[in-house]
């Protein structure tokens, strides 16, 4: 197609009447979609011959996608040659997995008891008050969701706040700004991880 | 990797990598290498270990050391406190909160200069000394590491490592000189019970698995370690996870299985990486896999991971999840022994019981059932957290004392405070008193004290925490991760977890005291799996031991700990106040009022006991109130630092 050939690019744009351009983004959204799709083919190719394997799929699906919206539910459902209810039921039971987008960096304050001793909800307080959303929550700008998490395993650096999976030991209320302005500058998390 | 066949073949891995272990166990055997082990758990994971390992490996290549020096990487120490943990063998030099910007004056000091790095070897505070070596903090001396014997000494990512420390021998000695029942026995005699919580024996359910008559069967491990506070598991899966291969090879063999699952946490991304590259490694050297040691055993291991739910660590809601079905329970009989994995006879066990296995087949049943109480055989491994010195990964026999284990091994409560409580098995387990602290501690006698052995977590519990909150947090918990299947802990929970709510806000009656006893007792009766049955522990145990703090909230409407918002006050302390006015400009409600040179103060009515303005006060003029007694709030003042009142005190 001449819009992906890069000197007929420029041609074509100046000659497009404004109300085209959104078409592009659509099919780059479309590209990127079908993108996914195929990943996910993939994923159900490799483990669908192997009993039981639901789970595993759709934390693959999750991680491709983000999230697990409705039509991915019923993609794989088809795939796999089962009903839409049973997997629908399987990712509504178990609390990793998510029907709703999350935003780029989700950050999760460790409830476990050690955490909890050691004022976890202090943290979460203080992070609900900073983004000014509830838990579970994404910010509007979808850079942020706060959650709380299950015990990471971590107790001796209690509390634990998770940016993502980065890891911050013995979190205080007061770092909180820090660790979002972190995240806000674009010093990816990500780049910190070992 | 050679394929391994035979005893002799372990041997020649064992004589190639056994050097190396020796010297990391204390023999100077004249190596000429030196080797810099970094913990690589996920505490100190968590605390930039890996960055330290990456820049030690750059420092070495820069200065041309990595000839002579080799870094590697192991299983947790236990020591979470004081993360990242560095080693240096020979001399076994143990340092602690090695941070990356260290790494270069390490290798300057120590590699170059032969000697020790003074500055970040373990401090022992009541000596005031720094100690060089392991055998010099108390933490490790008063343990005995059975089970966590590899974590720390070996790299679990090399499996020739494990073999060193005669790993892969009691499975190599069971396939090819020993006949099922006798293994069984074995296990029977030496009295291990399962370490997942409830204790039931190992060997009984290994020969009610062996007797049933259908094929396939198969082999569970249970590494779905959900109570929070509790990362025994991890850090057996983390520091040896070939132990749990072996054991479930050794148990397929026993059984009549061929093929094994190990259910595994999401949350715990090291354990699962560390498990893929051991089954990986033992596939290549042919000890999982098609025919083992030459005979037509075959046995092979899948992992499945949890996705989030805790009630999967019950048995049958386990089984439902590695079906890839939603994780809810059945009721019990049929057991998994006769109904299991898509209706076959099925072996589940947990982590810690598997672990335990090797060791008994290698050191024989005499030996271990000679470990531990009359009840209650062997070691048990827990992990410490919350108000106490130590937090960390433990190993005692069976039978050590609550106090040995807080005070002498954790190190007992930091800041001086008092010790209330200490919270065992989970959100199915309970608060144990002071009164309690010279109990021997084994399956029975937690069952008595109202608690349970549970997986092995441990939280130490100060002054500073209310007993009411902490029962309303585990009952939350509990009434969260409830999976609705049957009524009694579906409601029953949400109304426990109402009647304390409604306590710790201050609209508690005594009835609801009455209340929750009886609520509770019928959860627990008619609960259809563990879940349910032990959810009411956390309430029965703190009002067995703890009433009056329930009869404080309910009737005198305070918290003697200082942790229920709704029923504290903050006052401003009229003498220290120098009407500044900080104060009311951190209030975000408007609740705190003055004028220039006058004191402040602070509308009870508007305020929302946030503490921000605790935390502005130059001054600490302002008091947090908990009734009777007020408090003064230092600098890092938050509802979490607690107040421990005389009243409070009185309790113990």
């Amino acid at each position: 197609m001449a819009e992906h050939n890069v000197t007929g690019q420029t041609i074509i744009v100046q000659e497009l009447p404004f109300k085209d351009v959104p078409e592009k983004k659509d099919l780059l959204q479309e590209d990127h979609r079908s993108k996914q799709f195929a990943d996910m083919d993939r994923v159900i190719r490799l483990y669908a011959g192997e009993r039981g394997q639901l789970i595993r799929i759709l934390q693959k699906a999750q991680e491709i996608f983000g999230y697990l919206p409705e039509e991915v539910q019923a993609y794989i459902a088809e795939k796999l040659e089962i009903p839409v209810s049973e997997v629908n039921g399987v990712v509504t039971f178990y609390s990793l997995f998510a029907t709703e987008p999350k935003g780029k960096y989700t950050l999760s304050v460790c409830m476990g008891t050690a955490c909890y001793v050691k004022g976890a909800q202090a943290l979460m307080d203080a992070l609900k008050e900073e983004l000014k959303i509830d838990e579970g929550e994404t910010t509007p700008d979808g850079v942020f969701t706060i959650k709380s998490t299950r015990c990471v395993g971590a107790c001796g650096l209690a509390p634990i706040l998770m940016a993502n999976e980065d890891v911050y030991g013995k979190a205080s209320p007061g770092e909180i700004k820090k660790i979002i302005q972190t995240c806000r500058k674009g010093e990816s998390v990500d780049h910190k991880k070992h | 990797m050679l394929i391994i066949k035979s005893i002799e073949d372990l041997k020649r891995v064992k004589e190639k990598y056994e050097p190396l272990i020796k010297q990391r166990l204390g023999h100077r055997n004249g190596l000429g290498l030196t080797q810099i082990m970094v913990c690589s758990g996920t505490a100190c994971h968590s605390s930039e270990s890996q960055e330290v390992r990456l820049q030690l490996e750059q420092e070495l290549a820069r200065r041309g050391l990595e000839e002579q020096t080799r870094v590697i990487k192991t299983g947790c120490f236990g020591f979470c406190q004081y993360g990242p943990i560095v080693m240096v063998h020979p001399g076994g030099i143990f340092y602690c909160q090695v941070r990356p910007g260290d790494v270069r004056e390490l290798v300057e000091k120590h590699l170059i200069g032969g000697q020790v790095l003074e500055r970040l070897l373990y401090h022992n505070d009541s000596t005031g000394k720094r100690t060089p070596t392991i055998e010099d903090i108390h933490f490790f001396q008063a343990q005995r590491r059975i089970v966590l014997r590899n974590c720390g000494v070996i790299n679990p990512e090399e499996i020739g490592e494990y073999i060193a420390r005669d790993g892969y021998f009691a499975l190599a000695d069971v396939i090819l000189h020993r006949k099922r029942e006798e293994v069984i026995e074995m296990i029977k005699k030496s009295g291990l019970r399962g370490r997942g919580g409830a204790g039931f024996p190992t060997g009984r359910k290994w020969e009610l698995t062996a007797a049933q008559d259908i094929q396939p069967k198969y082999v569970v491990c249970n590494a779905d370690e959900g109570d929070p506070g509790a990362f025994m598991d991890r850090s057996i899966l983390e520091g040896d996870p070939h132990s749990v291969l072996e054991a479930m090879t050794i148990a397929g063999y026993c059984i009549g299985a061929n093929q094994g699952f190990i259910y595994v946490r999401a949350e715990y991304p090291i354990a699962v990486e560390r498990l893929e590259i051991a089954i990986e490694q033992a596939r290549a050297a042919g000890l999982l896999g098609k025919g083992l040691f030459g005979t037509d055993f075959d046995f092979d291991l899948s992992l499945r991971f949890g996705a989030g739910a805790f009630v999967c660590g019950e048995e049958t809601a386990l089984l439902h999840s590695i079906m890839g079905q939603r994780g809810e329970p059945r009721p019990r009989p049929p057991y998994p022994a006769q109904e299991g994995l898509w209706g076959k006879p099925t072996l589940i066990n947990n982590v810690e019981t598997f672990a335990n296995v090797t060791v008994i087949l290698r050191e024989g049943w005499e030996w271990y059932q000679g470990q531990g109480t009359s009840t209650s055989k062997g070691s048990k491994v827990f992990s410490l957290a919350g108000k106490i010195n130590n937090t960390g990964l433990i190993e005692v026999p069976m039978g050590t004392t609550l106090r040995t284990i807080i005070f002498d091994i954790g190190g007992g409560i930091p800041g001086g405070r008092q010790f209330k409580a200490v919270q065992t098995g989970g959100p199915s387990g309970g608060c144990i008193p002071a009164k309690y602290l010279d109990l021997p501690i084994d399956y029975e006698s937690l069952k008595e004290a109202g608690s349970m052995m549970g997986s092995g977590g441990m939280i130490v519990m100060d002054e500073g925490d209310c007993m009411v909150d902490i029962a309303r947090f585990y009952l939350q918990f509990s009434q969260d991760e409830s999976c609705g299947r049957c009524t009694p802990c579906r409601v029953g929970t949400k109304r426990l977890l109402d009647i304390l709510t409604r306590i710790t806000e201050g609209q508690g009656e005594m009835e609801d005291l009455e209340m929750l006893e009886e609520l509770s007792y019928d959860i627990r009766d008619a609960s259809l799996c563990g879940l349910g049955q032990t959810a009411p522990n956390p309430v029965l145990s703190t009002l067995r031991y703890f009433k009056s703090e329930y009869v404080a909230h309910v009737r005198d409407k305070r918290c003697p700990a200082g942790v229920c918002k709704a029923l504290l006050h903050y006052t401003v302390d009229e003498d220290k106040c120098i009407a500044c006015g900080l104060c009311a400009k951190a209030c975000a409600v408007q609740a705190i009022t003055g004028a220039p040179k006058q004191p402040y103060w602070i509308d009870p009515e508007k305020c929302t006991r946030c503490a921000a303005c605790v935390a502005k006060c130059p001054r600490q003029a302002i008091q947090k109130g908990t009734g009777k007694d007020v408090a003064v709030l230092g600098g890092e003042a938050g509802i979490y630092a607690g107040a421990g009142g005389a009243e409070n005190r009185a309790t113990l």
